[in-house]
């Protein structure tokens, strides 16, 4: 029996047309009062996976309990017990603040009598007191997210799933929002799942992450785990003349396995962890090869998903965007 | 709960309504230039035998109150269609509320948009000195009639926004509707056409029947005949139409 707050998927698949395995056979269990964080580049299946989860997106095989309730068969159960705030904060440009969550805590069955009482706290909270009044056409992208936050938290959910909740967010806006996810999950005890493509939200924000590429999880495990796992820094030396990149490579080469990072440089996991890098600079003035940078890289998740797939996070994104 | 999400999304689909002057005020405004321009340019039809009164203004009158409706239309598909386009359906989609309030409470807006439509053209009337035959009674009459043509026509705009979800779908129907309109008694009494295949499109043309019942209530009083016709095409058209908008909600909210 799965517990009310958890969320649970076997082998969960979902084709498009033209036989596009968006999420090819995923599995999944996150603990009450966890943070999950899924991280991914576009088009990993991330949201895919979410709209499933939510019961808006039937799975094409495969199973998934959310509060304890099957996603296909049981989904207004389901969605009783979640929130969400998916990828596009999808807000009424016309309506204001104050006329979204009333229609949410109407929709959401809040007693009447409480309704009010509810959107005050939530606009509080989210700190959206002052702007309650104004239409969301006048919103910032950062004050769109915080009430797309605020409507998904009307009806007291237990689970929340957040579908990139700070892309094209100000720095500030951003860490206002971790801080909210936050003491959801610590305070109140909410289960979160959190899609991201940014390797620092989910390193500070999720308890554990999952990493997903081509529809699969490549990874799974605490941060901490996960980068342990990799162990071994990167030394990243950039030529000070883009001729002599692979004379460096070769220098390089005996430090320990070559990894790709920017093509403009050349980039090594340490054999023998940080104490190597003197000898790399060693290596690099015997063979009087002038590098413009050097660079010693802790194990970071972006090292993680480069281990576990080939390619850096950030230039899987990129990949992905051309092959769309 | 029904009952309040019903009104949650009317008053939603009310309040945009109100804070886009573009959306209502169209709506009264051109069918009403078009009436003054017509009442005018084509009063000397008054003089044709069998011409059914003396005033084209009280004839003509009632082409407002369906082109209104025509425009009904179109605001309910576009909203709709933007709340697909946007995610804003995904976001209702995942509260309790039922496919079948979400559709009473948008067409419930759009009603009660008609009834404000129906009471300008009506003082529209009044003011311009126009004499309802079918007095008070026959006003009210106008109303609920209205009430079932603003149905109708408001569930076929959110039939097409929910098969095609694009705004743009909506907009290309306009033209179509106004074929619909210009092609029946709009202008003329159908037997006093004398080309024949306009008689017959606009014979065929449901349209026709629509403008005839309020027309008759203006100008003719309580005509049993013309009233049937109205409200069973009327009727027919809000039947139908929210039988396809039903079905199509249900695709279209494709949740478990």
């Amino acid at each position: 029996m799965a517990h009310p707050n958890s969320i649970e998927a076997q082998q969960l698949v979902r084709v498009f047309k033209k036989g596009l395995r968006a999420v090819d056979g995923i599995d999944l269990h996150v603990e009450p009062g966890e943070v999950y964080g899924f991280l991914g580049p576009n088009g990993a299946g991330k949201s895919t996976t979410v709209l499933m989860l939510t019961t808006l997106l039937p799975p094409t095989s495969g199973t998934a309990r959310v509060g304890g309730y099957d996603v296909v068969h049981e989904g207004p159960k389901v969605r009783a017990a979640i929130g969400a705030a998916l990828q596009e904060a999808a807000l009424d440009p016309l309506l204001t603040g104050r006329d979204h969550l009333r229609l949410q805590t109407m929709l959401q069955g809040v007693p009447r009598h409480e309704r009010r009482s509810r959107a005050d706290e939530l606009l509080d909270r989210v700190g959206l007191a002052e702007a309650a009044d104004r239409k969301v056409k006048g919103y910032s992208g950062g004050m769109k997210r915080r009430l797309d936050l605020a409507l998904a938290l009307v009806h007291r959910p237990s689970i929340l799933f957040l579908d990139e909740p700070t892309t094209g967010l100000d720095p500030q806006s951003r860490k206002a929002l971790w801080a909210e996810v936050a003491r959801l999950a610590h305070e109140d005890g909410v289960t979160v799942f959190l899609t991201t493509q940014y390797l620092e939200e989910a390193d500070v924000l999720a308890d554990r992450v999952g990493i997903i590429d081509h529809g699969r999880i490549v990874a799974e495990g605490t941060p901490a785990a996960l980068k342990a796992e990799i162990g071994r820094p990167t030394v990243e030396a950039e030529p000070a003349d883009p001729a002599d990149r692979e004379r460096i490579a070769g220098a390089l080469d005996v430090f320990g396995e070559r990894v790709s990072r920017s093509p403009r440089s050349v980039s090594v996991r340490l054999r023998d962890g940080a104490s190597g890098l003197a000898d790399v600079v060693r290596a690099l003035d015997a063979a009087s090869l002038p590098v413009e940078n050097l660079t010693l890289h802790a194990p970071s998740l972006d090292d993680v998903f480069l281990a576990k797939t080939g390619r850096s996070l950030e230039g899987a994104a990129e990949e992905d965007e051309t092959e769309a | 709960m029904v009952a309040t999400q019903v009104g949650a999304i009317a008053m939603r689909s009310i309040a945009r309504t109100v804070r886009q002057p573009a959306s209502f005020i169209p709506p009264l405004v051109f069918p009403t230039m078009l009436l003054a321009v017509n009442s005018g340019g084509l009063a000397s039809a008054t003089g044709l035998e069998g011409f059914p009164t003396d005033s084209f203004l009280a004839f003509a009158l009632a082409v407002p109150f369906i082109q209104g409706a025509l425009f009904s239309t179109m605001n309910a598909g576009t909203d709709l269609a933007r709340d697909i386009q946007t995610g804003f359906l995904s976001r209702l989609s995942l509260t309790p509320l039922r496919g079948s309030a979400l559709l009473a409470g948008t067409l419930g807006g759009v009603v009660v948009l008609g009834q404000v439509q129906t009471a300008f053209y009506v003082l529209v009337g009044l003011a311009a000195g126009v004499d309802f035959h079918a007095g008070l009674l026959g006003i009210a009459v106008l109303f609920a009639f209205a009430s079932i043509v603003s149905l109708g026509f408001g569930a076929l705009g959110s039939f097409m926004a929910l098969r095609t979800g694009s705004g743009e779908a909506i907009q290309g129907l306009f033209p179509l509707l106004f074929v619909f309109l210009f092609i029946s008694s709009m202008n003329m009494p159908r037997d006093l056409i004398e080309i024949d295949w306009f008689r017959a499109a606009a014979t065929a043309n449901p349209v026709s029947y629509l403008l005839e019942c309020v027309r008759s209530l203006i100008i003719t009083g309580w005509d049993g005949e013309a009233l049937a016709l109205g409200f069973g095409v009327a009727g027919a058209l809000a039947v139908v139409a929210v039988g396809l908008a039903a079905v199509a909600l249900k695709e279209r909210l494709a949740r478990t």
